[in-house]
């Protein structure tokens, strides 16, 4: 777990030296719960999109969704639908405002917010169980989130 | 040969989601206590739940067949270790919990009604506080730490003897303020993954997340044997993992915060037998 929060802090000052380009959490704009443009201002990998969502220390989407894509990922949860087709059914745009954060398109969703760092009750840092300091970020980095928007948008039926 | 392969893979995915609902099956301890392992909502659940269900349901074959006998149940070893403990004098007082209580017997049924309100001293007390209750006011001994070794042995020596008995603590009278509380952090979604025992344990019990099954995180089994860590752990330590999987601050054992959650969390099982201490992986 330590290595985890480490490099997560990593990924976080890299993000935060090398892109300020980003669009911060606090200032996305939602329409309909769809984003339309990029968070970090640059194109997704979807290649790295594809490990983000199947890793269990970076967006382990896997926890609840099935994802027929990645077979070779084992211990895929059932709380959300099967992302297969994810790509025909939502936009891009959609799709970004889906993984940013899920609240707004699904009232009340199970999912949690992968672009959000306000309005958490007790928020932690990270799994230690401790309170949050200020090393507190979003679950996915701007361009992890434009990554994994990249691949939802390759599953196509 | 396509054709085979895909109906190994059809096979597989059929297999998992059989495993992912309670099993149809009976615990009968030592070949002679029927359990109540499920049965019908408690009315102040049943506008969330239809039936009540221990986490005994949602473990694998081999899980459930060891909690089934005395014998192959490594909980009932820490529970012997109690039983010593119970007859062991301690404190300036020079006294044991037998000077007092008699066998460990005389305490059958009393795990079955805490989390109880206690008129003396004016608090809804877990089971765990009015052991040391006796230990510092009546034995002048030292308290134990919550869910410490000692304790949660203590704790599940005293379950051992009410296995069997309907889980039946109150919520009404003076009890009622801390049973609401209790409700009210069952329902609050906590941490930077937003999440609430209800959203695991009420709206997805039966599902997988990730690797594990969902149960409806019922504490009659507690305390519980856990083959991953192979020692007894007390119900408010497995609030505390959850929590913390929220990834949010977590509460400590014995806080005021998870005594009122203990109290809600157990009376959600009304009606399902003690178990503790049972096995889970
Ligand atoms: C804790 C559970 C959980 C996690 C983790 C999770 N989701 Fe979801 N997701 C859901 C649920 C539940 C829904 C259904 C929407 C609703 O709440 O009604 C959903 C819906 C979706 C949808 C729309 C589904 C469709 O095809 O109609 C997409 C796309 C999606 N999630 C992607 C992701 C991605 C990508 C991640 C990780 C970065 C992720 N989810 C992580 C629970 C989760
Ligand atoms: C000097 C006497 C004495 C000793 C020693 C003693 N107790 Fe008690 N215990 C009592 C009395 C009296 C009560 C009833 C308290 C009350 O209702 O407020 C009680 C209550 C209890 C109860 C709750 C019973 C119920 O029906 O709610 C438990 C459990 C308990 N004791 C366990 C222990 C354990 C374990 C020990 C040893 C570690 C111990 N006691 C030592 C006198 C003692
Ligand atoms: C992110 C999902 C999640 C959340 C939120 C969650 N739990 Fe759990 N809980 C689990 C998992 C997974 C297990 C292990 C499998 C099982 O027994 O359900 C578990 C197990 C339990 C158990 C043990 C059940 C048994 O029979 O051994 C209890 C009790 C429990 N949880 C209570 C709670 C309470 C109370 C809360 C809220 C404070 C909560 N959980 C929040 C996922 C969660």
């Amino acid at each position: 777990m330590k290595s985890f929060v480490i490099s997560v802090a990593a990924v976080g000052c890299i993000a935060t030296a090398a892109f300020a380009a980003d669009i911060e959490p606090t200032a996305v704009s939602y329409e309909d719960g769809a984003v339309s443009q990029s968070l970090s201002g640059q194109p997704g990998d979807a290649a790295n999109g594809r490990l983000i969502v199947g890793d269990k220390g970076q967006g382990n989407c896997v926890a609840c969704h099935q994802v027929s894509d990645l077979a070779d990922v084992p211990f895929q949860g059932e709380i959300g639908p099967m992302l297969d087709g994810a790509g025909d059914r939502w936009t891009e745009a959609e799709l970004r405002g889906i993984v940013s954060n899920a609240k707004i398109m699904f009232e009340d969703s199970m999912m949690p917010a992968f672009y959000k760092t306000e309005g958490f009750i007790r928020p932690g840092n990270a799994y230690t169980g401790k309170a949050a300091d200020d090393t507190f970020g979003p679950l996915l980095s701007a361009q992890q989130i434009e990554d994994v928007v990249a691949y939802l948008t390759t599953l196509k039926d | 040969m396509k054709k085979y392969a895909g109906a190994i893979l059809a096979t597989l995915l059929t297999t998992t989601f059989a495993a992912a609902d309670p099993v149809d099956d009976t615990l009968v301890l030592n070949e002679e206590t029927t359990m109540v392992t499920r049965t019908a909502a408690p009315a102040h659940v049943s506008d969330a739940l239809d039936e009540v269900m221990s986490g005994w349901l949602f473990r694998g074959t081999e899980t459930r067949a060891m909690q089934a006998d005395d014998f192959d149940n490594p909980g009932m070893i820490f529970v012997e270790q109690a039983q010593e403990v119970w007859e062991t004098a301690d404190g300036s007082e020079g006294k044991s919990c037998s000077s007092c209580h008699n066998d460990m017997d005389s305490m059958a049924g009393v795990k079955a009604t805490y989390p109880k309100w206690n008129e003396a001293a004016g608090e809804v007390r877990t089971l765990q506080m009015q052991v040391n209750d006796c230990r510092t006011n009546r034995m002048g001994a030292e308290a134990w730490k919550y869910d410490s070794g000692t304790a949660i042995n203590m704790e599940a020596a005293l379950s051992s003897v009410s296995r069997g008995m309907p889980v039946n603590v109150a919520i009404d009278g003076p009890a009622q303020s801390t049973w609401e509380m209790g409700k009210e952090l069952y329902y609050t979604r906590t941490g930077q993954l937003e999440l609430s025992c209800a959203n695991c344990h009420e709206d997805s019990y039966g599902m997988m997340i990730r690797a594990d099954h969902l149960s409806q995180g019922q504490i009659n089994g507690f305390p519980v044997y856990r083959l991953k860590n192979t020692k007894l752990n007390g119900a408010h330590s497995r609030f505390k993992g959850c929590v913390r999987d929220t990834r949010a601050e977590t509460y400590s054992p014995g806080s005021p915060e998870f005594v009122a959650l203990e109290l809600y969390v157990a009376s959600r099982g009304n009606g399902l037998s003690v178990e503790g201490p049972s096995i889970r992986n």
